[in-house]
C-alpha cells in the first residue's frame, strides 16, 4: 500500500517540474515576467512537448514575439491567451479549460483516488470482519496431536 | 472460474482498447478552431507583382483554396504535382500563401516546379500564417463563397484527401 501511495505522490509531483528558458527581450521586468509566464503556458505546435518558451522552432519564436508585442500594446493576459486559442484551439493550452468534453480529464484523477479508497476500505473491512477460525473439537485435537506426533504436547 | 480474476482481465481489455484506438490518431493533426468561421482578414503583396495586393474580399462569391507553401518547405514538393494537376483541371482557384519566405526564392521555386496558383501572396513575417493558425507547412484551406473556412488539410495534400474530401466539398459549396 505504501508503494502505491508513493507512486501516486510521484505522479502528482511530476506536474510541477517547470522550465524557465525564454528569450530576454524587454527592458520592463514586469512585462518580461508576464511574457515568460504566458509563453510557458502555451504549447508549441511544431514540437508539441515543448512550450513556446522552451521551443526554438521558428513558429515559437514568432509567437513569443506576438506575446511581447501584445503586452506592449497593453493587452491583458486573458486577451493574449484568447488570441492564441482563436488561432490554434484549446490544444495550445497546457492547462485545458474545464468543459463537458474535458470533465473526465479534470475529474479522472480524483475519481481514481476515490475508487482507490473504496477498494482499500472494502479490503480492510473484509479482513477485519473475517470470521475467526472455529475452535477444534476434542476429536480434531486428538487427530492433530496424532498427526504432529509429540510436538504439540511438549511445544510452546 | 473465479470471478475476481475477471476484474484485472476487464481492466486490461479496457486499457488495451483505448491504447489501440490511440494508435490510429495522429497527434500532429490539431483540429483547427477556424473551421466554420470567417477566414481571417488579410491583404498582402502579390509574389509576382509586388506592387499589387490581394485580400480575401477579392474572391468573395467564389469557392477557393488557400495553399500555404514555401520554397524551404520539403514536403511541399510532395504535394506540388497534385496542385499543378488540380490547377490544370481548372475546378477551383488556388491562392498560394508564400509563408516566411524570400520572394526571390519563392519565384524561383515556382519557376522550377510549376505554378499552380492563380496568384501567390507573400507573408514574409508569418503574421497572416499565425492568423490562420498555420503550424506545419504545407497546409490547405477550403474557403466558401461567403469567406468561411470549411476545411483544413494539415501537411501535404494526398490524392485520397483531394478526391474524397476536398473536391466533393468544393463541388457542394459551389452549388449553393
Amino acid at each position: 500500500m505504501t508503494r502505491l501511495l508513493l507512486l501516486v505522490m510521484v505522479m502528482l509531483a511530476s506536474g510541477y517540474a517547470a522550465a524557465d528558458t525564454a528569450q530576454p527581450t524587454e527592458n520592463d521586468p514586469l512585462a518580461q515576467s508576464r511574457a515568460v509566464k504566458l509563453s510557458e503556458q502555451l504549447r508549441c505546435l511544431v514540437c508539441q512537448n515543448q512550450s513556446i518558451a522552451e521551443s526554438n522552432a521558428e513558429l515559437a519564436l514568432d509567437l513569443r514575439r506576438q506575446i511581447h508585442e501584445q503586452i506592449a500594446a497593453g493587452k491583458s493576459d486573458a486577451d493574449i491567451v484568447d488570441y492564441m486559442v482563436a488561432r490554434y484551439g484549446d490544444f495550445v493550452l497546457y492547462r485545458p479549460p474545464v468543459r463537458a468534453t474535458t470533465a473526465l480529464l479534470w475529474g479522472g484523477p480524483a475519481l481514481l483516488l476515490v475508487l482507490g479508497f473504496f477498494v482499500l476500505y472494502r479490503v480492510l473491512r473484509t479482513r477485519r470482519t473475517a470470521a475467526p477460525l472455529p475452535a477444534l473439537t476434542t476429536d480434531e485435537h486428538a487427530q492433530a496431536a496424532r498427526m504432529l506426533g509429540d510436538a504439540t504436547e511438549h511445544g510452546r | 472460474m473465479n470471478k475476481r480474476l475477471l476484474v484485472p482481465l476487464g481492466i486490461f481489455l479496457a486499457i488495451a482498447a483505448f491504447l489501440f484506438a490511440g494508435l490510429s490518431l495522429d497527434p500532429r493533426e490539431v483540429p483547427s478552431p477556424l473551421i466554420g468561421k470567417p477566414a481571417p482578414q488579410f491583404r498582402l503583396a502579390q509574389l509576382h507583382d509586388p506592387g499589387r495586393t490581394f485580400g480575401n474580399d477579392d474572391l468573395k462569391g467564389q469557392v477557393w483554396l488557400l495553399n500555404v507553401w514555401a520554397s524551404w518547405c520539403v514536403s511541399c514538393r510532395i504535394e506540388h504535382p497534385l496542385l499543378v494537376e488540380l490547377a490544370r483541371a481548372n475546378v477551383v482557384p488556388i491562392i498560394g500563401l508564400d509563408y516566411k519566405d524570400e520572394p526571390e526564392l519563392g519565384r524561383k521555386w515556382l519557376a522550377q516546379n510549376g505554378d499552380p496558383y492563380r496568384l501567390s501572396i507573400v507573408d514574409r513575417d508569418g503574421r497572416v500564417g499565425i492568423d490562420f493558425g498555420v503550424y506545419g507547412v504545407p497546409e490547405t484551406f477550403v474557403v466558401d463563397k461567403v469567406g468561411v473556412v470549411r476545411y483544413k488539410q494539415i501537411g501535404p495534400l494526398t490524392a485520397d484527401a483531394l478526391e474524397k474530401k476536398i473536391l466533393p466539398l468544393v463541388r457542394e459549396l459551389s452549388k449553393s
